[in-house]
């Protein structure tokens, strides 16, 4: 029982960080029909903002802040800069750019920051006045955080004028032009959330996994599965996604035999199950394209 | 007796005029020229530390007048550890630039890749930079030697150490899926001998793309074991020794060398959680205090302030990599034939060659039977702030 328990706490707090990174391609994928290869790699790069301002005596919280904001802005200057001229392009020179951005993230960092991994401290304090060997404090707070990220999201997208006009670019871009939503920035928006998003997810992940160049590679997968099985079209859906398949990856791990070989392809078979048989995912609506 | 004489001075004559006409290839009087592949770029990107060193020695080597008035032309090649990309790169270092021979190509995979090409084309494949078993086969492979000790050899050693320490060892042992995994983990339990199936209580396997080992260490300490042989590479070396200390598993800890580092591991992990841990280690860590005021360690390290002034050099993969440049630098200084055979002469008649970053009492050692230059290593534990040596020196000889 105390094994399952571990498993399933471990599993629920490495499935948020999966969720942060499935909800990051799912605002990708709103606002451009794309899945961003990269997202992994910028919110790795985010990290080692973090990681800098910290070098620099920041303390922990306010390079947080500070690395999110940054990563937001990058996040639009990217889409303004790199994916605007191509968004009429064919689909192959989309993919093109974002497996560009994902070799030049990630080989940046290591020209930089070099490949060695570094120890990255928590966000959350090493106490919170109980203690327990079934989850230590840290995989608590990133749980703690990714729920409330999503509520901030939610919040967002259903009470700010700004969300709103972000929903209405995403699902009708032609009307909402017409109404004078100026539909170009709220893509542009739709990215900066997205690497915010993402930098959270790195900044949480990273005193786990540890600091590193290539430490997004294995969690984006996992992200992207998430995002499928959620559903691609629904930013609940994905944070769910990432959850369910953070606690069946261990489960898989744990109670399979031989299940600690098959996880990465437990979430493979996964992924082309959704895209088989359900590819709205769970919580996604069925989208149908005049053509 | 005359028709043998014959024979005798015929074959000697045929090999005079190999060797006259293969000490051509990528030598002159003025350079020879070496080839290298090595990942400076994709996943195993870490170990691009040691390409840059080797450069940067042979570029001081050159500086200072070469080696013998040769100066050396080294050329290395990014492969991104990717074996098909190393058959490329080898091809071209042999076809197109006429190397004399390879040196310190990087990677098990990789160099497995290029291992029969290189032996049907007679170049010298000298000193690779992996620890898998393979490299030491004369008859089968005459052109390619290795250079580390060997991972199986290394893991035959704890396994000794666990059986005479632990009283009912219950052993885990987790690894990664690949072939340095299982050359340890064969090694490993090739030394528990008949009794590895009893003993062995719960094995699991990691690939290098999972995010986190979480699950496997909690299974491990679940299955009650109190030996515990982790076979990771430092990334998760690091999770596995914080994670089995959130959750208070208090096994031996036995450490694969690999991952041995003082700063790319033991710090991350944390140095109390590190506390205890045993591994077997041939080279001095640049991290660990206690090399501070030996010869060997102020010589590399006054080499790095010279030519490296900016590397990190708690990396133990530069002092990694000076060692074996100055081995190959000490062959080449005493090598008079550097035809092809005649490199591979030299580089399998060293004998008791001591370098500057292994641990005293190591030394390198080849003949034409023994493919393998360092066979020997010592057992430490760390103390929270050190790696503390104990016991002898375990000559692995074979």
């Amino acid at each position: 029982m105390e094994l399952f328990l571990q498993l399933t706490l471990a599993g629920l707090a490495i499935g948020s960080i999966y969720s942060c990174v499935a909800l990051s391609v799912v605002m990708v994928y709103q606002a451009s029909d794309h899945f961003n290869f990269a997202q992994g790699e910028m919110a790795m790069f985010s990290t080692y903002i973090a990681w800098t301002f910290l070098g620099m005596g920041a303390p922990i919280w306010l390079s947080f802040v500070l690395a999110v904001a940054l990563s937001f802005l990058a996040g639009v200057v990217i889409e303004r800069l790199l994916v605007k001229p191509v968004e009429d392009a064919p689909i192959l020179n989309q993919i093109m750019v974002f497996i560009g951005l994902l070799v030049i993230f990630n080989n940046m960092a290591g020209w930089i920051w070099e490949f060695t991994i570094k120890p990255f401290p928590s966000l959350f304090p090493a106490d919170f006045g109980f203690k327990s060997s079934l989850i230590g404090p840290h995989h608590m707070g990133v749980i703690g955080l990714t729920l409330l990220v999503l509520l901030l999201v939610f919040c967002f997208f259903r009470f700010t004028r700004v969300g709103l006009a972000m929903r209405a670019a995403a699902a009708n871009p032609d009307s909402a032009r017409l109404v004078g939503v100026s539909v170009g920035w709220m893509l542009a928006l739709g990215w900066g959330l997205a690497a915010a998003i993402g930098a959270v997810g790195g900044i949480l992940v990273a005193p786990i996994v540890y600091l590193e160049p290539n430490m997004m590679a294995g969690v984006l997968l996992y992200g992207f599965a998430g995002a499928l099985l959620g559903g691609i079209t629904s930013p609940g859906g994905a944070v769910l996604g990432g959850l369910i398949i953070g606690v069946l990856e261990n489960w898989v791990g744990g109670y399979v035999p031989g299940g600690s070989e098959l996880k990465l392809t437990f979430a493979l078979i996964l992924i082309i199950a959704v895209l088989l048989f359900k590819p709205a995912g769970l919580f996604g609506r069925v989208v149908v394209k005049r053509v | 007796m005359r028709i043998s004489t014959f024979v005798t001075s015929v074959a000697a004559t045929l090999l005079l005029t190999a060797s006259a006409s293969a000490q051509t290839v990528g030598v002159t009087d003025t350079s020879i020229k070496i080839g290298n592949t090595n990942p400076y770029s994709g996943p195993a990107s870490v170990y691009s530390s040691i390409g840059k060193t080797i450069v940067a020695y042979f570029k001081a080597v050159n500086a200072d007048g070469g080696i013998n008035g040769r100066t050396i032309d080294l050329i290395s090649l990014d492969d991104s550890y990717s074996p098909p990309r190393t058959v490329e790169q080898v091809r071209k270092l042999v076809e197109q630039e006429k190397v004399a021979f390879l040196f310190q190509t990087l990677g098990t995979p990789t160099n497995s890749a290029i291992h029969r090409y290189v032996n049907a084309k007679k170049v010298p494949h000298i000193f690779v930079a992996t620890g898998a078993s393979k490299w030491g086969q004369p008859e089968k492979y005459p052109w390619t030697i290795g250079y580390q000790p060997t991972y199986d050899v290394e893991g035959g050693i704890y396994a000794n150490y666990a059986l005479a320490n632990v009283k009912n060892p219950k052993i885990a042992i987790l690894f990664q899926n690949d072939d340095y995994g299982k050359d340890y983990r064969d090694g490993f339990l090739q030394g528990l001998g008949d009794r590895a199936d009893e003993l062995v209580v719960k094995m699991l396997p990691y690939e290098v793309t999972d995010p986190t080992i979480d699950s496997q260490i909690l299974e491990l300490a679940a299955s009650g074991a109190n030996v515990f042989f982790n076979i990771t590479i430092p990334k998760f070396a690091a999770q596995a020794i914080k994670k089995s200390c959130e959750i208070n598993w208090k096994p031996l800890h036995l450490l694969n060398n690999v991952s041995s580092s003082v700063k790319s591991t033991l710090v991350p992990a944390g140095l109390e959680c590190s506390k205890g841990l045993i591994t077997a280690q041939f080279m001095k860590d640049p991290t660990d205090p206690q090399w501070a005021d030996s010869a060997g360690f102020k010589e590399w390290s006054a080499w790095m302030e010279k030519n490296m002034p900016n590397a990190d050099r708690g990396d133990i993969l530069y002092a990694y990599a000076y060692n074996v440049s100055k081995l190959l630098h000490m062959m080449l200084n005493g090598c008079d034939d550097l035809s092809r055979p005649g490199i591979m002469a030299c580089a399998t008649n060293l004998k008791d060659v001591e370098l500057p970053m292994l641990i005293p009492g190591i030394k390198v050692n080849t003949s034409p039977t023994d493919f393998y230059p360092i066979e020997a290593e010592q057992l430490s534990e760390f103390d929270g702030e050190k790696w503390v040596l104990f016991g002898d020196v375990i000559d692995l000889s074979r």
